[in-house]
């Protein structure tokens, strides 16, 4: 394999300008990654400031309302910030610091990951600026509030369709023209190499824990893990312990939006084709002529008209499925949870509650479904309200 | 083989980028003959994409007009069908990588090939990555660019050793945009650039007036201006032609 694919996907597809720099960051992550210091200093951190190990919690109620298999919660909501994006996130703030910058930018499309950002920069008193799309700062306004009080700056995005694509477009430019002391902190497995494998590694403690937590009390693999899909990061850091366990099934939710066959979708994998965008060969939604689509999700995090490439290479051989969950589906599964088990999950993981809902019911009892609750639902109280005409004082 | 040897035959190059299909491929059918006519020795045609990463907002506007307008890849091939009856300037695509690839890589090469397509600009294209269209445009005869930009550095003698028609000297850091003043070493860049390979090398990004290209020009083979004439585009629309060639003859006298 090449360096930095995944089969055919994955690649450098950047402008020049960030070629020096996409380099130095690779140079670096190749060193740190192997640097004893380096590890024991994230792991202190994952411990004592993200609150690692998340819980894997066993939903009882869930199980036997739906009758089926057994189900475990990996509870990355508890997480401080509310979701997995810490974890990846700490690793590259400290890998940032590191390298001597003193800058981070970030994109963020549900405001989590800037969140997560903005965190990280307070903590290790780096200079922070987020971009945000125009969109999303109205749908998730609290956490551009979250933001600024963490003391980063927000830039709302105005081009395009103003969501987390173009957020993606406009910190790749603001990084084009500034890279000597600023640090692109990309929220997900996707951009050029590195990024996908920087990610994922800072990611990968997810399955890892899974697999031991399962292992104490259940002795034994699980037989699905089921994660929702916007560029990649929370699923593929759920999926990779697993790869070579071939009796786990793997399960990727993509947003279907208002239905794969309409138009207001963002299921890559269910209606994209392969393209190069956003520094990576991968599946995208677009048109004949290489247009990229405008993609619809009531998610902020799933509304990505891409998917990671390691996610392309999984879906090409199979070794993972990815299936489109709809925004209704998402909120039902959202009330559900809530109902439930007393837990509130972001609107991005209600779309892998809500395959689990349909999965579960057709396995046998003594089968275990992992869910991977990427994050909590906070954020997303006062959309779910709009959702279903519920006027609430925001 | 492509035209871009004739473009530095004649002194130094002026080289004019326009949007295809911006206001509409009406007008981008009269531009190209014109700005020729007015001197340009090289024509960079954009081929519109959603997401012009390498692009500032004027460009990315360019780009949503021509795309709201109806521009796609096929509608300007045949726009260029028709031009190339009418001029023989070289012609330059400037466009992402993706609109290329999902069109069919050796398909498109074919399709510009066929309307007389000189040269291929791809920004989003480094070195690292130009297998995904060098040997479709080789064997068609389509010089593929190499960029460098001010961050290049040590990479300059690599990207030279394999450039092909000219090289595409980068300015300024970020995207593209009108800008006051150039502070890149522009002369180092150039110089090396020919230390590693005798090749001519234009400069692009940031020059929109006579006194920076007349300065640009001093260091180079040639000057690259996208912005500054896409926003006479933007000014007058679908009677953009006239200013476009005015702003073209003031500019080509400026590096003569
Ligand atoms: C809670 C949560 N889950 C999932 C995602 C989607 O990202 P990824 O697919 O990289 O996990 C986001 C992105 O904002 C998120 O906030």
């Amino acid at each position: 394999m090449k360096k930095g694919r995944f089969g055919n996907y994955g690649g450098q597809y950047i402008p020049e300008t960030l070629m020096n720099a996409v380099l130095e960051l690779e140079e670096a992550y190749e060193y740190y990654r192997k640097d004893e210091h380096f590890q024991l200093e994230l792991d202190e951190l994952m411990k004592n400031y993200a609150g690692r190990p998340s819980i894997l919690y066993y939903a009882q109620k869930m199980t036997r309302d739906l009758g089926g298999a057994k189900i475990y919660l990996k509870r990355e909501d508890l997480n401080h910030t509310g979701s997995h994006k810490i974890n990846n996130v700490l690793g590259q703030a400290l890998l940032a610091k590191k390298m001597g910058k003193t800058r981070v930018i970030a994109e963020t499309g549900a405001g989590q990951h800037g969140v997560a950002t903005a965190t990280a920069a307070a903590l290790m008193d780096l200079e922070c600026e987020i971009f945000m799309g125009r969109e999303d700062t109205q749908r998730q306004a609290l956490n551009v509030f979250r933001m600024e009080l963490l003391g980063a700056k927000v830039n709302v995005v105005e081009s395009g369709t103003q969501t987390l694509k173009d957020a993606v477009n406009e910190t790749m430019r603001e990084w084009t023209s500034r890279m000597d002391d600023t640090y692109y902190v990309l929220g997900s497995v996707m951009g050029p190499h590195p990024y996908p494998t920087i990610v994922r590694d800072f990611q990968k403690m997810i399955g890892k824990e899974i697999k031991e937590q399962l292992q104490a009390v259940e002795h034994r693999l699980p037989d699905a893990v089921i994660a929702c899909v916007g560029g990649g990061s929370n699923a593929i850091g759920a999926f990779y312990e697993f790869i070579d366990d071939p009796t786990v099934q793997l399960i990727g939710c993509e947003a279907a939006g208002l239905g794969v066959d309409n138009p207001k979708n963002a299921a890559t994998l269910a209606n994209g084709s392969v393209g190069i965008f956003h520094g990576m060969k991968s599946y995208f939604c677009q048109d004949e002529f290489g247009q990229i689509a405008p993609v619809y999700s009531i998610s902020a995090g799933l509304d990505y008209p891409g998917i990671g490439p390691e996610h392309a290479m999984l879906a090409d051989t199979g070794r993972a499925q990815y299936v489109p969950v709809t925004d209704l589906e998402a909120v039902e599964a959202f009330e559900y949870l809530s109902r439930t088990e007393g837990i509130i999950p972001a609107i991005e993981s209600a779309h892998a509650v809500a395959y689990a809902c349909r999965l579960a019911p057709k396995m046998a009892g003594d089968k275990i479904i992992v869910i991977n609750i990427s994050g909590r639902g906070d954020k997303d109280v006062a959309a779910i309200a709009r959702y279903r005409g519920v006027k609430i004082d925001e | 083989m492509s035209r871009v040897k004739n473009v530095f035959s004649k002194g130094k190059a002026f080289i004019a980028f326009i949007t295809a299909g911006d206001p509409n491929l009406e007008t981008t059918e009269k531009l190209i003959p014109a700005m020729s006519q007015a001197g340009a020795d090289l024509i960079e045609i954009g081929i519109p994409f959603s997401d012009p990463i390498a692009e500032g907002v004027v460009i990315q506007n360019a780009s949503e007009r021509a795309l709201a307008a109806g521009a796609t890849t096929d509608k300007i091939f045949d726009m260029l069908e028709r031009v190339r009856k009418k001029t023989s300037v070289p012609l330059a695509f400037m466009t992402y990588v993706n609109p290329v690839f999902v069109y069919g890589v050796e398909r498109f090469m074919k399709r510009a090939a066929a309307c007389g397509i000189d040269a291929m600009v791809v920004p989003d294209l480094p070195f690292e990555e130009k297998e995904e269209l060098l040997s479709s445009c080789q064997a068609r005869g389509i010089d593929l660019i190499s960029l460098i930009a001010p961050t290049s550095k040590h990479r300059i003698s690599m990207i030279a050793a394999g450039a092909e028609g000219f090289v595409y000297c980068v300015s300024s850091l970020g995207v593209t945009g009108v800008r006051s003043r150039i502070t890149t070493d522009i002369a180092e860049m150039v110089a090396l650039v020919k230390a590693a390979r005798d090749i001519p090398c234009a400069i692009g990004f940031g020059i929109s007036t006579p006194e920076q290209a007349r300065t640009m020009a001093g260091y180079a083979d040639g000057v690259i201006v996208g912005s500054a004439i896409v926003k006479i585009a933007e000014q007058y629309g679908v009677e953009c032609v006239g200013p476009i060639s005015a702003y073209v003859r003031q500019m080509k006298a400026a590096i003569e």
